[in-house]
């Protein structure tokens, strides 16, 4: 009688989550509480264990989402995106400034960056306009999408915030690129993208585009803005195949690389686990977008398709931006480490997008059968 | 109908897995990408980077030495250090150093002396260096920084060794000081290859036995390797290679004695140079008025420097090795003994004296001192009773360039080889002196004439000696006619003990005169102490002196009688004393000048007492006896 209460219990719990994706994902935030322990300096609980707090918030979060029906979900994305858009317009107009960028908005109680909620906002619209839209698509239909997507992208752009427009971009490319857009558009697109980058060029601020420079040359301004980039590759490289050992980075523990417990915590775990933990740590992700993209190949529906899609290579699109930028090959745009890098917001939308994976993942055979 | 969107569903499907797949071969390539640049970076690079890794932790941080300690001859300690915490700043680090120093001010306190000295550093730093602002703080004042240190990136507090004078302004001069390498200074260390071993050490000897034995008191530079955190503050030890001290000088000075003198010469401006005649060991080495060494320690704030440089005294002048004064008198007996060795005079011939001395064909009357002339004078009575008008004669029968020639065997003219800096020659006048001396005016100025022979014969005219000139060949003398190089050191010790290196005494070479010229010399000036221009000043000493005065003209009056009281103080006459004792077997030679004094037997030898009074018996000068100027004194000088 009590067994079979807990194993009730138990299924309640469990049914609408997705085995592999929730181990890897429990995984790397054990890993994150490792890394953030010691990229706070290896003395004081408070980082890391606020840490294990941001994923106990998020993986309830992730819970919720994925014991919604896609349908459901569907049926909040014109809502979702109307609401994130209309903020977007109102931080244009007067959101609060903090380090000389426009993002914050304050709504009375709580402070928040309404571009945080276009990262789910946009592909959720658009993948439920593709859905609409299942008899054939036209070029109209996709002119239509990309202004779906260009409208927010711009509004973050002026904020200025690169890094988030750019993925916000990305999620919402990919579900246009998913549902079918044709190569020929993409490879003009391309080609025009590359025509008009000298002419792009001019709209980027002077920080962006010393960014740029740095990429290029971090020696040329080693203490200013090539800094995080020399500390960082100097990092890494050291840490060699075996790395340093946990807490015992130089680099990482007398403070040489900064945001090491933010955006630049690759470092930190590069250093101090070297090449063998850089290679689990890219598989681990390989496992986590492998399966995201299964739940979307297998998924029933034209938008849960779309936005399982959407959302895997939007994550993809993290750890990318990220390891590329932390170890040089990428110009430092503000996007954190998925699921290591300490900081409550990055982790929420993460798992929320993980959720609604795994809402899609279990919900189809409710559908299908 | 239903067909064809089921077949729009194939369609689309096909599309999308196509899409998904070519989606996932490009995050397999782009993770290709990023596997390879890893592998780049800590399998190929490695060592690269573990070399800039090392770099960043671990920095060689230079481990001054201490100074080595300056003791008197006696053991007593007169430049010492001592260790205590500053508060310094790298003023590169910092955006608006005048806000930051105001904010400061509420922590820690600052004087405008402070900020005064810091600006002056500031001025002549360069940038990257780390400047004091305060030294000494207080326990308090540390903690309240230690609490409020996040506020002032850029400020750090330091422990720093600091040298310390404890007798003050007493053997300034002999002493030195030390203070902030400047740029000179660094320039002089790198030609000579000391860069390294000065790497951490901000300061250096400048004056003096501290500048003049820098290598001696330097010591060897340590290393330590310690690990720092990225805001370069040490978290940890590595490695130490421990820095040796500097040598410790003893000194030949008795600082009891220097301070017993320096006290009796009060306010009055002059020197004094008391010199051990059987070894050349300088006893005391006194220029007054002195500075307080302390004052150029942590760099000198603007005013004080003002001060001392500006002040008419002149206090940082060494007069005892770099005034040049007319020897007067004093150059007497040097000359006495040259007619001897030359055979120009015998210690019997004599000439009467009626007053003054008249050269032929010239118009001009060189007075005696004393009105009516001393009558019949013989050598002796000629250096008892200092008769100008021997001297005068004995000049005009000499040829002034074997006067000249004669004279520098003691030394004059020349440097007595002090083991300590910034000697100055002085002048003995000669022909070929005159000659480039005066080489723009023309010919008829700058040819010797009988007048200028006459004038160097009492030590007037362009004569000009330094007391450690007097001092030396005085001693010289006192040694029967043994010359040996005066000198400051006398042993260099290693600091923890080990080594010790005696100076020994150098005698230096110069013909050999004949010794009972000499001997009569030296009972001549015997005879100035018990019945000749001194004997008044050395009555009732329980020891024996021999000495001579001397009254140097600052400035000469045509024809007037010399009335003291008449002449600006600054015009007055300059008062000598050299002298020996005890007589027979002297242990003490000294010259005192007392600038602006006026009579040499009534101010400056009572200073020669004094010394003589607290070397050989161990008496201390009574410091109200000298002050009051003695009156109406008509000695014969």
């Amino acid at each position: 009688m009590l067994k079979t209460l807990t194993d009730r219990l138990f299924d309640t719990a469990t049914r609408r989550l997705d085995g592999p994706l929730m181990v890897t994902l429990i995984v790397l935030g054990a890993l994150s509480f490792t890394v953030v322990f010691s990229a706070s300096g290896g003395a004081s609980f408070d980082r890391a264990l606020g840490q294990a707090r941001n994923f106990a918030v998020a993986l309830v979060a992730l819970w919720i989402i994925a014991n919604i029906a896609p349908q459901q979900l569907m049926r909040l994305a014109i809502p979702i995106y109307i609401a994130g858009l209309l903020m977007l317009v109102a931080v244009a107009l007067g959101g609060e400034i903090r380090n000389g960028a426009r993002r914050w908005l304050h709504l009375g109680f709580v402070v928040i960056q309404p571009s945080e909620i276009m990262k789910v906002g946009v592909p959720l619209m658009l993948a439920w306009y593709f859905h609409r839209k299942e008899e054939g698509l036209s070029l109209k239909d996709f002119a239509l999408a990309g202004l779906f997507l260009m409208l927010p992208v711009g509004l973050v752009v002026r904020q200025p915030d690169l890094g988030t427009a750019i993925l916000i971009f990305a999620s919402g490319f990919f579900v246009i690129f998913l549902a079918g857009l044709s190569w020929k558009i993409i490879l003009g697109g391309v080609i025009a993208g590359g025509a008009t980058m000298p002419l792009l060029w001019n709209f980027l601020h002077e920080y962006q585009k010393r960014r740029i420079y740095t990429l290029l040359d971090p020696t040329e301004d080693p203490l200013g803005a090539g800094y995080h980039i020399i500390q960082s590759t100097i990092a890494i490289g050291s840490g060699g195949v075996l790395g340093k050992g946990w807490l015992n980075g130089s680099q990482a523990q007398l403070d040489f690389i900064p945001e090491r417990s933010t955006d630049f915590i690759l470092a930190v775990f590069g250093e101090e686990f070297g090449l063998l933990g850089n290679l689990l740590l890219l598989t681990l992700y390989l496992i986590v977008i492998g399966r995201g993209l299964m739940i979307a190949i297998n998924a029933p529906t034209t938008f849960s398709r779309l936005l399982a899609g959407a959302v895997t290579l939007t994550f993809f699109m993290y750890a990318f931006v990220n390891i590329g930028m932390v170890t040089g090959i990428l110009p430092v745009v503000g996007v954190p480490l998925p699921l290591i890098s300490y900081g409550g917001t990055a982790i929420l939308s993460m798992l929320v997008g993980f959720g609604i994976l795994m809402s899609i993942s279990t919900h189809k055979r409710l559908v299908s059968t | 109908m239903i067909g064809t969107t089921i077949k729009n569903r194939e369609a689309e499907l096909t599309v999308f897995r196509t899409r998904a797949m070519f989606a996932g071969f490009c995050v397999l390539l782009a993770f290709a990408i990023l596997a390879g640049r890893m592998v780049y970076l800590q399998v190929v690079k490695r060592e690269h980077y573990h070399t800039l890794a090392e770099a960043n932790r671990i920095s060689v941080v230079p481990v001054v030495p201490n100074r080595g300690l300056i003791l008197d001859r006696n053991g007593e300690v007169l430049a010492a250090n001592y260790s205590a915490y500053t508060l310094e700043v790298m003023p590169s680090r910092v955006g608006e150093l005048d806000k930051a120093l105001d904010e400061l001010a509420s922590v820690i306190d600052i004087q405008p002396r402070d900020r005064r000295r810091f600006k002056k550093l500031l001025e002549e730093s360069k940038n990257f260096e780390s400047l004091p602002i305060r030294t000494r703080l207080s326990d308090d004042e540390i903690a309240r920084f230690a609490v409020n240190r996040y506020r002032f990136p850029g400020f750090d507090i330091q422990a720093r060794l600091f040298r310390n004078y404890p007798h003050g302004e007493v053997a300034s001069h002999a002493i030195g000081y030390s203070g902030r390498i400047n740029d000179a200074e660094v320039k002089k260390i790198e030609s000579a290859g000391l860069a390294a071993n000065y790497k951490g050490t901000d300061h250096i000897g400048k004056l003096g036995i501290e500048g003049s034995y820098e290598a001696e008191l330097h010591g060897k530079t340590g290393a330590e390797q310690v690990e720092i955190d990225s805001g370069g503050r040490a978290t940890r030890s590595l490695a130490k290679s421990m820095p040796i001290a500097g040598n410790n000088l003893t000194l030949t000075l008795d600082i009891k004695l220097q301070r017993a003198i320096e006290a009796t010469f009060g306010d009055r401006r002059g020197a004094m140079v008391a010199i051990d005649p059987r070894n050349g060991e300088i006893l005391a080495l006194i220029s007054r008025p002195g500075f307080d060494p302390s004052l150029f320690v942590d760099g000198i704030d603007p005013q004080n420097w003002d001060l001392l440089n500006t002040s008419a005294d002149r206090p940082l002048l060494n007069r005892a090795l770099q005034g040049a004064y007319p020897p007067g008198s004093t150059v007497k007996p040097f000359l006495a003994l040259a007619a001897l060795e030359s055979g120009k005079r015998t210690t019997t011939q004599g000439i009467s004296d009626p007053g003054y001395f008249m050269l032929p064909g010239v118009a001009h009357r060189w007075n005696d001192d004393k009105k009516g002339g001393h009558g019949w004078v013989d050598m002796y009575k000629s250096i008892v009773e200092s008769c100008d008008t021997y001297y005068y004669q004995l000049a005009a029968d000499t040829d002034i360039d074997k006067t000249a020639e004669f004279l520098a065997t003691f030394g004059f003219g020349g440097k007595t080889g002090i083991d300590i800096d910034g000697e100055k020659e002085g002048t003995l006048p000669s022909r070929l002196w005159k000659e480039k001396r005066y080489a723009r005016l023309p010919p008829g100025d700058r040819r010797w004439n009988q007048g200028d022979s006459v004038n160097a014969g009492i030590g007037q005219g362009y004569s000009a000696f330094t007391p450690m000139q007097l001092a030396h060949a005085i001693a010289t003398i006192a040694n029967d006619g043994v010359a040996i190089r005066p000198h400051l050191v006398r042993s260099v010790t290693g600091a923890s003990g080990g080594e010790n290196r005696p100076v020994a005494p150098a005698n230096e070479a110069r013909p050999a005169w004949n010794p009972e010229n000499i001997a009569f010399i030296k009972r001549s000036l015997e005879g100035v102490a018990i019945e000749g221009t001194s004997a008044r000043v050395f009555a009732k000493a329980s020891y024996t002196s021999a000495g001579k005065t001397g009254t140097a003209q600052v400035f000469s009056l045509k024809g007037e009688k010399y009335v003291e009281g008449r002449v600006a103080e600054r015009l007055r006459d300059h008062a000598w004393y050299i002298a020996y004792a005890p007589a027979d077997k002297p242990t003490i030679a000294l010259a005192v000048l007392v600038e602006n004094g006026g009579f040499g037997a009534t101010a400056a030898a009572p200073i020669a007492r004094a010394a003589f009074d607290y070397h050989l018996l161990g008496k201390l000068p009574d410091p109200t006896v000298n002050k009051a100027p003695v009156k109406n004194v008509k000695d014969a000088d």
